[in-house]
Parts: C-alpha cells; sequence; structure tokens
C-alpha cells in the first residue's frame, strides 16, 4: 500500500520521479498509513535536538554498520532495525538529513541492498523543511512494533567490492565501463591524506583508481539542498564528464556514503541503469598492497 | 585519570557512569550549555581557527592570561559551532567546561587520548571523535605559541 507519487512538475523531470517527494508532499502526507519518515544524519545528535514529527531515526554508524565487521548488519538484524520503528516491507519510507541529504541517501542504499521497494528521499532534506519554517518536534515517536521479515541482503546488483572494482577495470579502459569518484579534488589528487599534526583514519597512499572522474558529490546540490534540475545534472554528468546512461559505474569515496549520494543521482535521478557503490572504497583501495593508483589531477 | 583538572575529571566520571544511551543524552545537554562567543569574535571565520577534523564547521580561539610565569598563565577558550551540529558543539562543551580557566600547564598536561575514557566510541563512533582529538590537540599548540 504505497503512498502515491508526488506529481511536482520539477521532480517530473528525473528519470524516476517516485524516488523523490517534495516538502509539501511531505507536510499534507504526515501521518498517513503506511508512510514512515525517517532521518538519518551525520551529526548523530541532530535528530535529538528537534526533527520532522513523527519521524523516526537510524543513524548510520550505529544501527546500519555492522559492530564488529566492517560491513552492514544482516538480515536478521535490519528487520529488527524496521520492525523497532514500524517499517513493514510494503511501507513508504522517506528519508531526510542534514548535509544535502547525504546520509539519508546513505541509509536509501542500505534500504535498496535489503530490497526495501518503495524508498525516497525528501528533496532539500532536512535544512529545506527548517529553512521553510516547517513543524518540528523533539517528541519521540513510540511506534508499534511490526513485523519485518528477514531478507537477506543482495551485495551484487547495487555494491561493489574491491575484486569487482579491479575486474571493472578492463571495462573503464575498454570504455564501456566508468569509475566516479565523488571526494574533493585535494583527495582525487593524492594531495590530501592527513591534516598536520593528527592521525587521520585514512589510507597509506593518496590518489585515486584509475580512470576514475572527479566529480565532487556536493556538484548535484543546488543552494538550498535540493537536488540541481535534471538538465544541470546531465551538464555535469552526461556533457562535462562524458558518462552515458548505459555506462556501467562504479562510484566511490573514502568509505561510501558520499557515493551513495551520486548513486542516487545517477540511478534514481539520470535513469543510468547500472551503478555499483564501492563503499570499500578509499580506505580499503588506498591501503591495498599493489592495486594501481593514479594521481594527480588526471584520470590516469 | 589522575592528570586531569577537577572538572574534566568530573565530566569524565559522569560519562563512565552511565549507560551509552545516556551517554548521547549528556552530550546534548552540554551541546545547549555551549556558552556564545564574545563580541570581539563575532567575525569567526577571520579570528579563530577552524578544526577541520571536525566533520561540521568549528572555530576555535585560545587567550592565555598575562601573569608570571608561563605554565601557571590561565587559558580561557572560546568556540562557535553551528546549532545543526550539537555533537560537535557537545564535544567543545567538554572542552569549555573541563578546562576554561585552567593553567596553561595543566591543559598541556591533559593526556591526548582523554576522550577515550569518556566511553563515546561505541554510541557516537571513533570517526566523530577524531574531532575531538584534533580540537585538543591544536587548544594545546595554541597555548605553546602563546607561553613560548
Amino acid at each position: 500500500m504505497a503512498l502515491p507519487a508526488d506529481n511536482d512538475p520539477k521532480l517530473a523531470d528525473y528519470a524516476h520521479p517516485e524516488r523523490l517527494v517534495t516538502t509539501e508532499w511531505l507536510a499534507a502526507n504526515l501521518g498517513s498509513d503506511g508512510l514512515v519518515v525517517v532521518e538519518s544524519d551525520e551529526d548523530v545528535l541532530l535528530y535529538d535536538t528537534g526533527h520532522i514529527p513523527g519521524a523516526v531515526k537510524v543513524d548510520w554508524h550505529t544501527e546500519l554498520n555492522d559492530p564488529v565487521t566492517r560491513d552492514y548488519v544482516d538480515g536478521a538484524r535490519f528487520a529488527e532495525i524496521c520492525g523497532e520503528r514500524g517499517i513493514a516491507r510494503d511501507t513508504t519510507v522517506v528519508f531526510y538529513g542534514d548535509r544535502n541529504n547525504w546520509w539519508a541517501t546513505y541509509a536509501l542504499w542500505v534500504f535498496a541492498l535489503f530490497g526495501h521497494e518503495d524508498v525516497r528521499i525528501l528533496d532539500g532534506g532536512r535544512a529545506k523543511w527548517v529553512a521553510e519554517g516547517r513543524e518540528m518536534t523533539t517528541e519521540q515517536p513510540k511506534p508499534a512494533t511490526v513485523d519485518y521479515p528477514v531478507v537477506e541482503r543482495d551485495d551484487t546488483t547495487l555494491r561493489a567490492f574491491k575484486d569487482d572494482v579491479l575486474a571493472h577495470l578492463e571495462k573503464v579502459k575498454g570504455g564501456t565501463g566508468a569509475l566516479v569518484d565523488v571526494r574533493s579534488p585535494g583527495e582525487y589528487s593524492g594531495e590530501l591524506l592527513h591534516m598536520p599534526d593528527y592521525p587521520q583514519e585514512g589510507a597509506v597512499r593518496g590518489g585515486h583508481i584509475p580512470g576514475a572522474a572527479n566529480v565532487p558529490w556536493a556538484r548535484a546540490a543546488a543552494e538550498d539542498a535540493t537536488f540541481k534540475p535534471r538538465a544541470d545534472l546531465e551538464a555535469i554528468y552526461l556533457q562535462e564528464q562524458g558518462l552515458s546512461a548505459d555506462d556501467d559505474v562504479v562510484a566511490y569515496c573514502r568509505i561510501g556514503e558520499r557515493s551513495s549520494h551520486t548513486w542516487f543521482v545517477l540511478t534514481h535521478l539520470l535513469g543510468f541503469g547500472t551503478v555499483r557503490n564501492y563503499d570499500g572504497s578509499w580506505t580499503e583501495w588506498g591501503n591495498t598492497v599493489r592495486v594501481p593508483i593514479a594521481q594527480g589531477a588526471e584520470r590516469g | 585519570m589522575a592528570d586531569l583538572p577537577p572538572r574534566l575529571a568530573e565530566l569524565v566520571e559522569d560519562f563512565s557512569a552511565v549507560g551509552p544511551k545516556d551517554r548521547l543524552q549528556l552530550l546534548l545537554e552540554l551541546s545547549q550549555e555551549l556558552p556564545d562567543l564574545p563580541e570581539r569574535y563575532a567575525d569567526a571565520a577571520d579570528s579563530m581557527e577552524q578544526v577541520h577534523e571536525c566533520q561540521s564547521p568549528l572555530f576555535l580561539a585560545v587567550e592565555v592570561e598575562d601573569g608570571a610565569t608561563a605554565p601557571d598563565r590561565p587559558v580561557h577558550l572560546f568556540f562557535s559551532a553551528p546549532p545543526e551540529a550539537p555533537t560537535t558543539r557537545g564535544f567543545a562543551s567538554i572542552m569549555h567546561t573541563g578546562l576554561d580557566g585552567e593553567s596553561a600547564a595543566d591543559v598541556l598536561a591533559v593526556p591526548d587520548d582523554f576522550y577515550v575514557a569518556l566511553g563515546l566510541g561505541q554510541a557516537v563512533s571513533p570517526l566523530r571523535l577524531r574531532g575531538m582529538a584534533a580540537m585538543l590537540a591544536r587548544i594545546k599548540n595554541q597555548v605553546r605559541a602563546r607561553t613560548a
């Protein structure tokens, strides 16, 4: 019993407009049966300072990551996380968060790994909702626990591992595959590895995966934290970077969170057919013995 | 933690006495108690040092009072972090509550890894905690520079 899509004309231009909702749509649909709103932020305390009425919180680190293995939680734990929040398998889940929905798209991507069908992003996220003076509350919702099935994660379609990326390099060379590095230009070139004086959780080598285009993730966001209109996104990813919707694309960043934002843009807004997020990203690649690395501003 | 100034030691004790959920609550309360900046730092971005290691914009300034011997001079700390960064504000507030007014020598003696004892790793994530380590390192650098 999915909720109807938002028919806003801006959204209609995107490849999959049903993956986005506007703040107007959400305000009008808050409290509807079959809808759960999930806030996912970089800042673990932000939700607790005030959130959209009825929204529940999912924290990327403490909830979606396995506490021991570097991986996401398994199907059993995911079922608990959803069930406790009143999310059933057929619930429409609308994600929003801070920083241009960076972490909201990450949470959505993890839900997508579990095949949760109706996942959407609030265009503009928390910033736009707040800027419009819409209602916020610190009242914690107390959803009744529902049954969520234990579903096995599909790690083959939307997710890439290091060996997949190694195999992918041939496709990149041959022109049928592409890599998108969504980190800052300094990280891409290899200049930025750690700050003076401080150890930084990071990599022992700087640079990027050979052949990767550098498109910092936030270029897809407008000033008001909404996604840029489709024509602007095409100007960046298609015209400027030479990607095409039938390319086999792997996106990566440092741990796979920023690149889930780009994954969302390419998949749902521009309609690319095959986009995988390499969550091992630079903290794996840049620490791996004998993998190829390119340095400098060129793709290499 | 014998080397900690008394108010910082008290905070560490408060945090370690409760479970992970209550630690977050404590951090949230601290974030709300971070004092506003005095007028002279109104143009934060120009006159203060940015702590780049924090995931959200945080600026800090360190003042050391005049005094006879450098190690005894009281240190004053000023922080600026936006309300949409409560975790960073909470970290700053721990520094402010625990160290503002302490002597240069006592600030420099705080172990670089004191924050581990707060037990926030599980609730906040080690990545987010890096900002706290960086904040302390930058405070110490400024104290050293001002007492040299």
